[in-house]
């Protein structure tokens, strides 16, 4: 790359929100006619630097230059007039609108104010065949495909004279062939000279078509590296920040036991269960007294795996054995019928009603399964409420406390208070842990192991390995939306195996081989 | 005086405090302004007086108001309810003007059970579109408000259908135990909605599914079966709200029964302190919200405002009982008040989306 001046140069890039260092000091640049990878886990700073770059967030120190001259943009308008148009991640087009006006939206051809909707036509065919494109402009966007979508947008992208388009995981809703038309255009772009920031979760992707990759990590940027020589196992390692070498000084937890409990019949198998655009079909059994650590990436499917075991997406492939026998998971009121719970990531979101108070919160499951016209006796919710306040110890232990003042480890705690009064025989905990002090996330872990002890199966998913490799009997490593494999967790089994497995996805010895 | 202090935020600081100021406000107002307002005297064993009054009046708003109550709840909206009015009140008018005798109470409970049947079936229909089709509640319920019209104009043949039935007048202008007996009527309703609510778990349930429909999703509940059972019971509240319109003037309108009450209603709603949000309801709110509106209009009528700027006047009184209400309004001149005691200094802070 040496002689070859960049098109852009971000240098020691801060940004602060209140009680969070979300950019420090980042330096990033980038070559025409290349395409260059962000990459980083939830939280790094990737979308920060994105917006910082298009002028949606002003930064607080540091110098964006665009081809030699100083820039601040005022937001992501100016910065595409001037060249930098960015492509987010959920489609942000006008679905009810045709496709030639989602492409001049706000910059119609006009003649005294009149648009010249004939010209808008033309120019949008001529554009969108430039990328090989060849739809009816005048329809509604709404009608084509999520593909053709992406498409139209960056068409829309690259038709303000980008020298830098920014791909924001543009990939994440495309299948295996619109994902390789999307790559079509995105070469011949860079081959155009145009610079390509490239965000996405894939690592395959990464390596298919990036030519540099930087990582950020937790705000700082960890290091610019030309694909080729950067490893995936590298990436992974400095993405998630733990250097080998620390990973295998850890101590040894002890391994927790297998054969025994995979002797009895399966609580619960998945067979070639799946959903198109969400995970692909994967086979996985849970046995009673079982903990199953599902480990991957972030976007590698973990979440997505969750939902269909528990049915709150419905499954389009395959189908679900419990006890051995065929139970569709239709909604999450079947899946609770049998005997199964699941505490979702997004607390606040998915998991808890902010306003209503803590026992609320915690009677709220085993009361949606008795229907209203049974409520449980205000004295059996106290006697509940306060056995588990005490257990999990939900400080304040005041359970008339609306439960959105909690901290979010309170928050968990009550939304595993939830689950547990209906006594599961299948827990799904999808990161439990994340967000969360330490002393809350040991005592959460050691409730884990104490469950299945007591013959609960249990799901653990978490983006931390170590905490997976402690509690899991087994591990089931995600890759790119794919069940990879599945590893028993014995005495070969380390963060480096399983690190190895998310950044190959090589088919270790396992059931799914 | 700290303890004064904190009993006075907390006074001031609960939900209702401000309405109640203001239905207080209105009727020291009434007294200065009419000295024998709070005058109740006893005719004919019948007790009467403007107090009464009120009552009696804002029976219809408080029954269509307690069903707006648990709609509002669940996140939705029933905009149909002023139109259910004018369709149950005209059915059993209807019915009732065909029997050859209109005293028999036999003929005049049949048309009652018509006229709460239809309203129930149209209420299913309210419920299905939202809760079955997921149509939104604004535009599921718009096109009965509408449509609803028409059908009591069907009903009626486009008359004034006018009817000679005391059993019927007396749902409302009857007495009861000296008290005018739609006061009882909403009494009656007031409780059972609260017993079905609180002593179930119906309540918790709609607040579930108002506070946060995903999340309750996710606990277990079907939210669909809820929100259809709220809008029927909704269309149940109107249609005896209906009849108590119809019988004050034993007469029904296709066309002006029950007009703009679902207005009247859903602001008695916000002024009780459930937001049009979802989540939380308080029936005893929503009673007090229509109270004051009721007394508001009693007010207009008292003090001889012209009809043209009546409506004007309820608009200023409410928009100051909602701006006070508002917490963003409330701390905005908070800090003005000379030597307020130690205000909550902590502001809601709002909340930092942390960018990943």
């Amino acid at each position: 790359m040496s002689g070859r001046q960049p098109v852009l140069t971000m240098t020691a890039i801060s940004k602060s929100f209140p009680g969070v260092r979300a950019l420090d000091g980042v330096d990033f640049r980038m070559f025409p006619g290349e395409v260059h990878a962000l990459m980083g886990e939830n939280g790094a700073g990737k979308s920060t630097l994105i917006k910082v770059l298009t002028g949606v967030y002003s930064n607080d120190s540091g110098t964006i230059e665009l081809a030699g001259a100083e820039v601040s943009f005022s937001g992501p308008m100016q910065a595409a007039t001037h060249g930098v148009s960015t492509v987010y991640q959920e489609v942000n087009l006008c679905a009810n609108l045709s496709v030639a006006e989602n492409i001049f939206i706000g910059r119609e051809p006009r003649t005294f104010g009149a648009i010249r909707w004939g010209e808008m036509r033309r120019r949008a065919r001529d554009l969108l065949a430039r990328l090989d494109i060849h739809i009816d402009v005048t329809q509604l966007l709404g009608t084509y495909s999520l593909a053709v979508q992406q498409m139209v947008a960056i068409a829309r992208a690259i038709d303000i004279r980008a020298r830098v388009l920014i791909l924001d995981e543009p990939t994440s809703s495309l299948d295996a062939g619109e994902v390789e038309q999307l790559f079509r255009i995105m070469r011949q772009l860079r081959d155009e000279g145009i610079a390509i920031l490239f965000v996405t979760h894939f690592l395959d992707q990464v390596y298919g078509m990036a030519d540099r990759i930087t990582v950020l990590r937790n705000g700082r940027l960890v290091g610019e590296y030309p694909t080729a020589e950067l490893p995936q196992l590298a990436l992974v390692e400095k993405m998630i920040g733990k250097d080998l070498d620390v990973l295998e000084g850890l101590d040894e937890q002890p391994k927790r036991e297998l054969a025994a409990i995979e002797a009895s019949t399966p609580f619960l198998r998945a067979e070639q269960l799946g959903r198109k655009g969400s995970v692909a079909p994967f086979t996985m059994t849970i046995h009673a007294g079982e903990v199953v650590g599902l480990a991957g990436l972030l976007g590698s499917g973990r979440t997505e795996v969750a939902r269909l075991l528990f049915g709150a997406d419905r499954a389009d492939h395959g189908g679900v054995l419990i006890n051995g026998k065929p139970s569709p998971l239709r909604n999450p009121v079947t899946a609770i019928g049998h005997d199964i719970a699941f505490c979702s990531e997004n607390r606040r979101t998915e998991g808890l009603v902010g306003e209503l108070t803590v026992r609320e919160n915690i009677i709220l499951a085993m009361q949606a399964a008795r229907g209203w016209l049974r409520p449980i006796p205000r004295r059996r919710q106290d006697e509940l409420v306060e056995k588990y306040i005490s257990a999990l110890s939900i400080r304040p232990a005041n359970p008339e406390m609306p439960v959105r003042n909690l901290s979010g480890g309170n928050q968990q705690k009550v939304l595993l208070a939830r689950w547990l009064i209906t006594e599961p025989r299948l827990l799904i905990l999808d990161e439990p842990t994340r967000g969360i002090d330490v002393g809350a996330k040991a005592e959460i872990q050691k409730l884990v192991v104490q469950l299945s002890d007591g013959g609960m199966a249990v799901l653990f998913i978490s983006a931390e390995l170590e905490e997976v490799l402690r509690l899991s009997h087994k591990i089931a490593v995600m890759r790119d939306r794919q069940l990879v494999t599945e590893l028993a967790n014995d005495d070969t089994v380390d963060a480096v195996r399983v690190m190895q497995t998310i950044a190959s996805g090589t088919h270790h010895e396992g059931p799914n081989a | 005086m700290s303890t004064w202090t904190v009993r006075r935020a907390a006074l001031t600081g609960h939900a209702l405090f401000w309405p109640i100021v203001a239905l207080v406000a209105l009727v020291v107002a009434n007294t200065i302004y009419r000295p024998g307002f709070l005058a109740v005297e006893m005719k004919d064993g019948h007790l009467y007086g403007s107090l009464v009054d009120i009552l009696r009046l804002s029976a219809p708003l408080i029954l269509v108001a307690l069903g707006m109550t648990l709609v509002i709840a669940t996140g939705g909206i029933d905009l149909s309810v002023g139109s259910m009015c004018a369709i149950s009140g005209a059915v059993a008018c209807l019915y009732i003007s065909k029997q050859p005798d209109q005293n028999a109470v036999g003929g005049v409970l049949v048309s009652l059970v018509l006229g709460v049947g239809l309203a129930l079936v149209l209420g299913a229909w309210n419920g299905a579109l939202v809760a079955v089709i997921g149509i939104q509640p604004i535009i599921a319920t718009l096109i009965l408000m509408v449509a609803g019209r028409g059908l009591a104009q069907l009903i009626t043949e486009g008359q004034i259908i006018t009817i000679n039935s005391d059993p019927y007048k007396a749902i409302g202008v009857g007495h009861l135990l000296t008290l005018p007996l739609s006061i009882f009527i909403a009494a009656a309703v007031t409780l059972l909605i609260m017993l079905v609510t609180r002593r179930t778990a119906l309540g918790l349930i709609i607040e579930s599914v108002g506070g946060n429909a995903e999340a309750s999703r996710l606990a277990g509940i079907r939210s669909g079966r809820i929100m259809f059972l709220i809008y029927v019971i909704s269309a149940g509240c109107a249609a005896i709200a209906g009849f108590m319109i119809t019988a004050n003037v034993s007469s029904a309108d296709g066309n002006a029964a029950g007009q703009w009450i679902e207005l009247d209603a859903i602001l008695a709603v916000v002024i009780g302190g459930t937001s049009l949000a979802g989540g939380r309801f308080s029936l005893g709110g929503t009673i007090l919200g229509a109270l004051l509106i009721q007394t508001l209009t009693t007010t207009v009528y008292a003090m001889n405002i012209s009809p043209q700027t009546s409506l004007l006047f309820k608009a200023i009184v409410v928009i100051i009982v909602c701006l006070i209400q508002a917490p963003a309004f409330r701390a905005r001149i908070a800090p003005r008040r000379p030597a307020g005691p130690a205000a909550p200094a902590v502001a809601d802070q709002p909340k930092e989306q942390v960018p990943a």
